[in-house]
């Protein structure tokens, strides 16, 4: 479904990334596992083309998105959320679910302006839409809450429910558990199957917590320095000698 | 206290979410339609004026506080919709294709001073669209043909379904109507998606991009509204002014409008009102203070501008949301009437970065 073809990105001196190659499978969960600076993140922003790639080239469902412009990129059906957080912190959780809905809409400015009729169908299509969201999420209790008042765990999840909002074929998770108690992470790996198998999407998630990518995933990458060490299930990489070495030290 | 039940969507998308919000704003209806009735035409005037600036507000309040682009220049826009509304009227064109052609002119102006800004943020957009207003200033001083130059240009009377605007009732309803025509487009706007997603620029721009939101054509549209809004503005104080020279449109007029949508409360349309209520009514306020205060102090020149200032920098240190946000806190006060938490709007402090608001 997305194949990453040797990327490489760098930053002045710095190789982030080196030469990097993986296929995703449709309606698997990946994970991308590595020590901090391993360049996980920076696969993410080169998918999500917020970076461009030095060389290489990304394909999505056999399309080149190596020089799709950043905004194109979730209607192609890629959602993302991001390690710290970037939710439209003075509005409320609502607001922010029906700002993941923007990609769907069929009105233009001048509809909107007028307020006409098809306007309020699309309004009351996009309300029921997030709704199905929340309820899947269980969100319910923050619905009208104003983000900036929310603890670090429930913006989390409100930042998993938006990128769910866009409806998309593939979804990258950064770090979805970071800041989660271990409560909020067991919920956070059965949520996870849930978007894989009744939703059908495919994830791809950066992911420290050993204990959810070797349950929830089905692949796992890991990378060290921006290179690849390899690529297997949870269990096969777990015992890698070189990821064993990259994580732990000689 | 008061709790909506909600049994249909529709709720959160009409205007008037409950009976009590019908009540009052019918009241207030009521009360500016019979305005005219009971109170003085110098008022009349003055509540005019309140409405132009009320309508002004609404343009930069879309700009400045739901697409997060400070703007310092607005008294170009302001100037661009009442010189050229003058100059249609003068060239024969009857009163609504006139305000129409200023409005949309303005609002072509903005989307080309747009251009550049669509790299700049904050500090060095507010310098940038200073620089666009000064050099509206030099056209106006210079293009002597079309807008007299120094001498400045008569706005022309004119006649809407032959009702006289220079009527100061007359022209009270226009402005009455036109602000109300612009409130609703504005609300509009901000109940649908294209003015979500100009609320998402402000907050986070990397996150509107990967939301497919596109983050150029998203500012290009807030600075054309908003300056189509301005220039509706800028046409109706050509007719309250009665005459237009390069001196009403300078630096002090953009910063007024600035102040007017700060001190209102920044990201809320009824900051607009009460902003352009404090902008409107401050210098009648002042000017009757200094008939009940000693000489000594009433004297004293420079003093409005002294007060303005004053109030501005009061509202930044100790309510940086505006009225607005003083009248929820108010409001919110008497609805937990004796359970009100002292607490509740107590502001704290953020470590974490993602817990700070810009």
């Amino acid at each position: 479904m997305l194949a990453a073809d040797n990327i490489a990105v760098s930053f002045g001196g710095i190789k982030a990334v080196k030469d990097v190659s993986f296929n995703v499978e449709r309606g698997e969960v990946f994970s991308i596992i590595g020590p901090n600076g391993a360049g996980k993140t920076t696969i993410f922003n080169l998918i999500s083309r917020i970076y461009d790639v030095d060389h290489g080239s990304v394909t999505f469902d056999d399309k080149d998105i190596t020089n799709v412009p950043t905004h194109a990129i979730a209607e192609l059906g890629i959602a993302r959320t991001f390690q710290n957080t970037e939710l439209f912190e003075r509005e409320t959780v609502l607001k922010n679910l029906l700002i993941g809905c923007h990609i769907h809409r069929k009105t233009n400015l001048l509809k909107d302006l007028l307020f006409l009729p098809s306007v309020r169908v699309q309004e009351l299509e996009f309300r029921r839409a997030v709704e199905e969201v929340i309820d899947l999420l269980d969100l319910q209790s923050y619905r009208d809450k104003v983000i900036g008042n929310l603890p670090y765990g429930v913006r989390k999840m409100v930042e998993v429910a938006r990128a769910l909002c866009l409806k998309p074929k593939l979804l990258l998770l950064d770090e979805p558990s970071s800041g989660l108690n271990p409560e909020e992470t067991e919920d956070l790996s059965f949520w996870l199957e849930d978007i894989k198998e009744d939703l059908g999407i495919t994830v791809i998630m950066v992911e420290h917590d050993m204990n959810l990518v070797s349950r929830a995933s089905d692949r796992v990458m890991a990378l060290t320095d921006g290179a690849l060490i390899t690529i297997g299930t949870p269990a096969e990489v777990q015992n890698h000698p070189e990821v064993l070495r990259a994580f732990l030290g000689d | 206290m008061r709790f909506v039940r909600k049994t249909h969507y529709n709720q959160d998308i009409q205007l008037f979410k409950h009976n009590g919000q019908r009540f009052w704003y019918g009241l207030l209806a009521v009360f500016v339609l019979s305005a005219p009735l009971w109170l003085d035409r110098f008022y009349l005037g003055e509540l005019s004026l309140v409405f132009i600036y009320a309508i002004a507000g609404i343009g930069l309040m879309l700009l400045v506080g739901y697409t997060g682009l400070v703007s310092l220049g607005h008294a170009a826009f302001l100037a661009i919709g009442a010189y050229t509304h003058a100059y249609l009227l003068g060239s024969g064109w009857p009163f609504p294709a006139a305000i129409i052609g200023a409005a949309s002119l303005t609002a072509f102006v903005g989307i080309i001073v747009a251009i550049p800004a669509l790299r700049m943020t904050g500090i060095y957009l507010a310098i940038a669209t200073l620089a666009f207003a000064v050099i509206v200033e030099q056209v106006l001083t210079h293009w002597q043909s079309v807008t007299g130059g120094y001498r400045g240009m008569l706005v022309p009377d004119a006649e809407l379904f032959g009702l006289d605007l220079t009527t100061p009732v007359i022209f009270y309803f226009l402005c009455l109507l036109m602000l109300t025509i612009s409130l609703l487009v504005a609300l509009n706007l901000l109940r649908s998606s294209s003015g979500r997603a100009m609320v998402a620029v402000r907050d986070s721009e990397v996150s509107a991009q990967s939301m497919g939101i596109h983050i150029a054509s998203t500012k290009r549209m807030a600075f054309a509204i908003s300056a189509g809004f301005t220039g509706l503005a800028g046409a109706l104080f050509a007719h309250k002014i009665g005459y237009l020279s390069p001196d009403a449109f300078t630096l002090l007029t953009s910063i007024q409008l600035l102040l007017m949508v700060v001190v209102g409360g920044l990201g809320s349309l009824h900051g607009v009102i009460f902003g352009a209520i404090f902008i409107g009514l401050l210098p009648q306020g002042i000017a009757l203070l200094r008939d009940v205060v000693p000489p000594a102090i009433a004297q004293i020149p420079g003093i409005e501008p002294g007060i303005f200032g004053l109030i501005l920098v009061l509202f930044l240190i100790y309510e940086p949301l505006g009225m607005y946000g003083r009248w929820q806190k108010i409001r919110l006060f008497f609805e937990e009437f004796p359970l009100y938490r002292k607490a509740t709007y107590k502001r704290q402090k953020s470590y974490l970065r993602t817990e700070r608001l810009r």
